[in-house]
C-alpha cells in the first residue's frame, strides 16, 4: 500500500489540474457566446451575395464565367479549417477523417488532391498524412477578419484560374449546437447550382452593368467564395469553443471522480497505519 | 403608385453595417455618382472606397463609409456588398505569395513537430499515472 502522503500530493495535484480544466471550461463558454454572435453577423454578406449571385446566374445568358462552369475534374483543392490550439476533444481528428475519406473516394476515380491549411492543426497533419499543400495560415485568433483569409484563398482561386485545379471545397466543422459539430465539406467552385428559392422575377429581365457584366461576376464571386471561407473560419471557431467547453467540462468531472477514488485509498491507508499502530503497542505492551 | 422608400441593406463579410428603408441614397460607382430612388432599374456595379449617404424616411441622413465592394439594385430592394478593407490587386498578390511561401515554411520545418511531441510525452505520462492510480486502488 502506498504511503498516505504520496497519495495526498497526488490529489493535490490533481485538484490543481481540475482547476485549469474548469478555468478553461469557463473561457470556452464566454468566447462561444462571442464567437457565435459573429458567426450572426458575418450570415447576411454570405446571404447577400449568394442571392445576388443566384441573379446574376439566372438573369445573365451571353456570358458563362468559367467559376460557373463545370468542367472535366482531374485535379481537386481542400481548404481545410482547423483550430490552432488543441484540447478540444475530436473536432480536428473528425473533420480530418472526414477529408480523408472523401480525398480517398477522389483518388480512387483517378482524380488528384490539393490541400490548403488554415489552422495549425491542419497544416501539422497534412505535413503527417503527406498532402500537397499549396496555402497556409494560421495564428488567426479569436477574432479573425475576412484579410487573414485572403492569402489562402487566392493561391487556390489562381490555381483554379490556370486550370490546376478543376473544383474547390472548403473543410470546416459547423456549429450545429454546443454539443454538435458538424465536420463539413461544402463545394466553392464551380458554384453549386443554387435552388432559386428567392423571389427572382419571371420573364427576360437583366441588370445594368456597370461596367461590364464580366469583371463584376468574377468579383462577385471571388469575393463568395471569401466570404464562404471566411464563414467557415467563424464557424469553426465556435465550434472549437464549444468543443473545448464539452471537453474540459469532461476532464472537470473525471477529476472529481479521480479525487474522490484516491481520498478512499487515502484514508485506508491512513486508518490501516493508525491499526498497524495500534497493534504495535498493544503488543509491545504485552511484551513487557 | 411608387413606393416611397427601398429596402437598404449595407452589409460587410464581417458584420451588417445598415438596414432599413430609405428614400434615396447616393454612392460613388465606378464609373461615378450614384444616386438610387425607389423604383430604379436593376442595377449591378462595383463601388468605390467611399461614403454612402442614405437618406432614412422620414428625411433623417445617414452617412456609412465603405471600402469599396459591389452595388446591386432590384427596385425593391438595394444591396451594399462591402468589403471590410480596402482592396488592391498588388495588396492580394502579396497575401497570396506570404500563404504560399507558410506552406513551403511548414513542410520544410520539422520544429513545429514539437506539439505532437510533446503531446505524446503528455499521454505517457497520463497512462503512467493511471496505471500507478489502479495499483493504489487493488
Amino acid at each position: 500500500m502506498a504511503g498516505g502522503k504520496e497519495i495526498k500530493t497526488k490529489i493535490g495535484s490533481i485538484n490543481n489540474t481540475q482547476k485549469i480544466t474548469s478555468a478553461m471550461e469557463m473561457v470556452a463558454a464566454s468566447k462561444m457566446k462571442k464567437a457565435q454572435e459573429r458567426m450572426a453577423s458575418s450570415r447576411p454578406y454570405a446571404d447577400s451575395i449568394r442571392k445576388v449571385i443566384g441573379h446574376v446566374a439566372h438573369a445573365n445568358l451571353e456570358y458563362k464565367h468559367p467559376y460557373l462552369e463545370d468542367r472535366d475534374v482531374k485535379r481537386v483543392g481542400y481548404i481545410v479549417i482547423s483550430t490552432d490550439r488543441g484540447l478540444c476533444g475530436g473536432l480536428n481528428t473528425n473533420e480530418f477523417k472526414a477529408v480523408v475519406k472523401h480525398a480517398q473516394a477522389q483518388k480512387e476515380s483517378g482524380v488528384e488532391v490539393d490541400f490548403a491549411a488554415i489552422g495549425n492543426k491542419a497544416t501539422g497533419f497534412f505535413k503527417r498524412f503527406g498532402g500537397r499543400l499549396l496555402a497556409q495560415t494560421s495564428g488567426l485568433g479569436d477574432k479573425p477578419s475576412v484579410n487573414d483569409v485572403l492569402g489562402t484563398v487566392q493561391v487556390m482561386l489562381d490555381a483554379f484560374d490556370e486550370g490546376k485545379l478543376d473544383r474547390l471545397f472548403v473543410v470546416y466543422n459547423k456549429f450545429v449546437n454546443t454539443m454538435k459539430q458538424e465536420p463539413t465539406i461544402a463545394q466553392l467552385l464551380p458554384l453549386p447550382k443554387a435552388e432559386s428559392r428567392d423571389e427572382v422575377q419571371s420573364g427576360s429581365w437583366d441588370y445594368l452593368y456597370e461596367p461590364d457584366p464580366q469583371p463584376i461576376l468574377e468579383l462577385l464571386i471571388r469575393r463568395y467564395v471569401e466570404a464562404t471561407v471566411y464563414q467557415g473560419v467563424v464557424d469553426n471557431i465556435a465550434s472549437e469553443q464549444a468543443a473545448r467547453m464539452v471537453a474540459m467540462k469532461a476532464a472537470t468531472d473525471n477529476a472529481e471522480d479521480l479525487i474522490d477514488q484516491l481520498q478512499l485509498v487515502y484514508n485506508k491507508a491512513r486508518q490501516a497505519a493508525i491499526t498497524q499502530e495500534i497493534s504495535e503497542i498493544v503488543s509491545g505492551a504485552e511484551a513487557v | 403608385m411608387a413606393a416611397k422608400t427601398v429596402q437598404l441593406d449595407v452589409v460587410s463579410a464581417e458584420e451588417r453595417l445598415f438596414s432599413g428603408a430609405v428614400e434615396t441614397l447616393q454612392v460613388t460607382g465606378s464609373e461615378g455618382e450614384l444616386g438610387i430612388y425607389p423604383g430604379h432599374a436593376p442595377l449591378l456595379t462595383t463601388i468605390k472606397p467611399g461614403m454612402v449617404r442614405v437618406v432614412k424616411e422620414g428625411g433623417e441622413e445617414e452617412i456609412i463609409y465603405v471600402a469599396g465592394g459591389v452595388l446591386e439594385v432590384q427596385p425593391h430592394n438595394v444591396s451594399v456588398l462591402a468589403d471590410s478593407a480596402v482592396r488592391g490587386e498588388e495588396l492580394d498578390e502579396q497575401q497570396a505569395l506570404d500563404a504560399k511561401k507558410r506552406a513551403e515554411e511548414a513542410i520544410a520545418d520539422s520544429a513545429s513537430d514539437l506539439s505532437y511531441a510533446e503531446a505524446a510525452a503528455e499521454l505517457a505520462r497520463a497512462l503512467a499515472q493511471l496505471q500507478i492510480i489502479r495499483k493504489i486502488r487493488k
